[in-house]
């Protein structure tokens, strides 16, 4: 039966992706295989370089395989100590940026939406400002205070933000979430710019924060980070399906069997929790939250499923090599190379997208 | 006698401090087809909203299916009471056949995502309200009228037994009325889909549906075939307009009168 073809013009394939995308498994691999190139270039350059053949031994000795020393025990200690810790920090932040910049995309209906559109960053940043006035140096798991104020700072900001922000039922658009997100987020810029008046000498300290950088990686930190981020990103994974849902608009959501109260809940305080670990340890790194779903989507489509997995191995990839080039420019904040690679490709990638995309 | 597939007991509903709904009851059996009808803010969009579990009512009994939608998750009301989605703004580029897959949402394995029978029925949705050549399509792009249908084909894919929808004509030309129509009675004749549809034409209710349930002031003033609900007096009573346009027996329904688009229907409606 075919009453409505009997009306409709014959159509050419108007989204721009391929009729058949590639198998959602066989891009994954492709992935994992890019990131594990990524990670040994990663690991094998810089002021001191390591033949990538020493790189490899070093990396799979280090788990158990029986492979024979061929390099000097300072080759070991740059690669297992500095450089890998550092490696697996952008893994895990690139990742878990990637994973909650989808998330909040999905869950605001917006495409423009990235992990720090509810007030983290702000919230963070200001954490992290105080923290460098305060002149008490705690450590935790090699964390300083400026660590942990702005993990904080970033998980207040959340909370604030949304309990100022839902309101208007459960199926009421989140836009006034968005709306007070940007005015917390104003308020908040307000009192970190004093702070920043008030710093000084410290100014420094701050700017490195804001920028992002991974040189403060660890491996105490990033025991501190990655369960957070990991946990945090399998969980949003598990629901892809109701981000799915929610493609339609929140009512047709929970006419699909989706708990939209309940769920959006849950998904925010996920998405919230990974980004706060993320910078905190990493800084505010920009662009990889925005671009790495968007990139995943013109590929794959809107599937959730496969979104978040492959944005989060496309992000992991992206701030590995973000962070390398930050490495051989001299130390420059990963910030500034995720920026400036990041802005003029978002650019492109909204112009080349004959699409409106709707605010 | 079948029970009913969904049924309202003595519902009340209230938003804030007015009364949305007073005391409606409504019994819609398996494979019935029932069009709600009647002016703004009579209750009729509230009233599938608590049909769907969606707005939980001050007072009366809800069930789907014999049982109370209270007691039903979200996912099993899916897989009773599949609705048309009112509006539908997609925020990225989503093919048409993506956008029919998410009426499988309540069907599928959380884990392991869609399966091969999720597949074949996302086909044969698309197949059944054909809209085949539209399959790759961006969603976004689509004219009202084939949006709709699409939307309808999500639901179809959804495979619950009772399909409701709030204004399914609202924006469309004549053209895709009659077509969205025509769908409708024939997923409910030769699938045996129970329809419960929210229409403000009144034409195209009486044509298209058998039994027609007028309400006004959240309650149910009038329940039964087209040509005793909508009797002139009554239109007069609840809309306030001179109902002579209406009173044309020919054209309420009948089933012979189901296949194509009739004069009397085009003019009708036409002339408004």
């Amino acid at each position: 039966m075919s009453i409505g073809a009997r009306s409709l013009a014959l159509a050419r394939a108007h989204v721009g992706r391929p009729a058949r995308a590639p198998s959602a498994a066989v891009l994954a691999l492709v992935g994992l295989g890019a990131l594990a190139c990524a990670v040994v270039a990663a690991v094998a350059v810089g002021s001191v370089a390591v033949a990538p053949g020493d790189t490899v031994g070093i990396l799979l000795r280090s788990i158990g395989l029986p492979i024979d020393r061929t390099w000097s025990p300072a080759a070991e200690t740059i690669v297992l100590e500095l450089r890998l810790p550092r490696v697996l920090t952008a893994i895990m932040v690139g990742g878990g940026l990637a994973v909650a910049g989808a998330a909040f995309q999905g869950l605001l209906r917006n495409p423009l939406a990235d992990p720090y559109v509810l007030g983290t960053a702000s919230g963070a940043a200001l954490g992290a400002a105080v923290a460098v006035l305060i002149p008490f140096r705690a450590v935790f798991l090699d964390l300083g205070l400026l660590h942990l104020l702005s993990f904080a700072g970033a998980l207040a900001s959340v909370a604030v933000v949304y309990r100022l922000g839902r309101g208007g039922g459960p199926f009421a658009p989140l836009t006034g979430l968005l709306l007070t997100g940007y005015a917390v987020g104003s308020l908040l810029a307000a009192g970190l710019a004093m702070t920043m008046f008030l710093a000084g000498s410290n100014l420094r300290q701050i700017f490195a924060f804001l920028l992002g950088g991974l040189e403060g990686a660890s491996w105490l930190r990033l025991a501190f980070a990655a369960p957070l981020i990991a946990g945090g990103s399998l969980a949003i994974v598990a629901r892809a399906r109701v981000l799915n849902g929610l493609l339609l608009g929140e009512e047709a959501a929970a006419h699909l069997g989706v708990d939209v109260r309940r769920e959006r809940a849950v998904l925010l305080a996920l998405a919230s929790l990974v980004t706060a670990a993320a910078v905190a340890v990493a800084g505010l790194v920009g662009f990889i939250g925005l671009v790495a779903p968007h990139l995943v989507r013109l590929v794959v489509g809107p599937d959730a499923r496969r979104v978040l997995p492959l944005a989060a191995i496309l992000g992991a990839i992206l701030l590995v090599l973000a962070d390398l080039g930050a490495r051989l420019l001299g130390e420059i904040p990963v910030g500034v190379v995720t920026a400036v690679v990041g802005a003029p490709f978002f650019l492109a990638l909204l112009r080349g997208t004959r699409s409106a995309y709707e605010l | 006698m079948t029970p009913p597939i969904a049924e309202l007991g003595g519902v009340t509903v209230a938003y804030r401090e007015r009364l949305v709904l007073r005391g409606v009851d409504l019994a819609v059996a398996p494979g019935e087809r029932v069009a709600l009808v009647g002016p703004n803010g009579a209750g009729k969009s509230t009233l599938l909203r608590v049909l769907a579990g969606l707005v939980v009512p001050r007072e009366g009994r809800v069930t789907l299916g014999g049982d109370p939608v209270a007691s039903l998750g979200r996912a099993a009301i899916a897989r009773r009471l599949a609705a048309v989605p009112g509006q539908a703004a997609l925020p990225f580029a989503t093919r048409v056949e993506e956008v029919v897959a998410l009426g499988r949402l309540p069907h599928e394995d959380p884990f392991r995502g869609p399966r091969p029978a999720d597949h074949a029925a996302v086909d044969a949705a698309i197949e059944r309200v054909g809209i085949g050549p539209l399959r790759g399509r961006d969603a976004r792009e689509l004219s009202l009228g084939e949006r709709q249908l699409v939307l309808i084909a999500l639901a179809v894919a959804q495979a619950a037994p009772l399909l409701i929808l709030d204004e399914p004509t609202v924006h469309l030309d004549l053209r895709h009325q009659v077509a969205v129509m025509e769908l409708l009675a024939d997923l409910n004749r030769r699938d045996g889909v129970a329809v419960l549809a929210v229409l403000h034409d009144l034409a195209l209710a009486a044509h298209f549906f058998p039994r027609l349930v007028l309400l006004d002031g959240g309650r149910v003033v009038a329940d039964g075939p087209p040509a005793r609900v909508l009797a002139p007096e009554r239109i007069r009573a609840t809309f306030g307009v001179d109902p002579a346009i209406f009173a044309r027996p020919a054209a309420f329904a009948g089933p012979s009168a189901l296949h194509g688009a009739p004069p009397e229907l085009t003019a009708g409606t036409g002339g408004r």
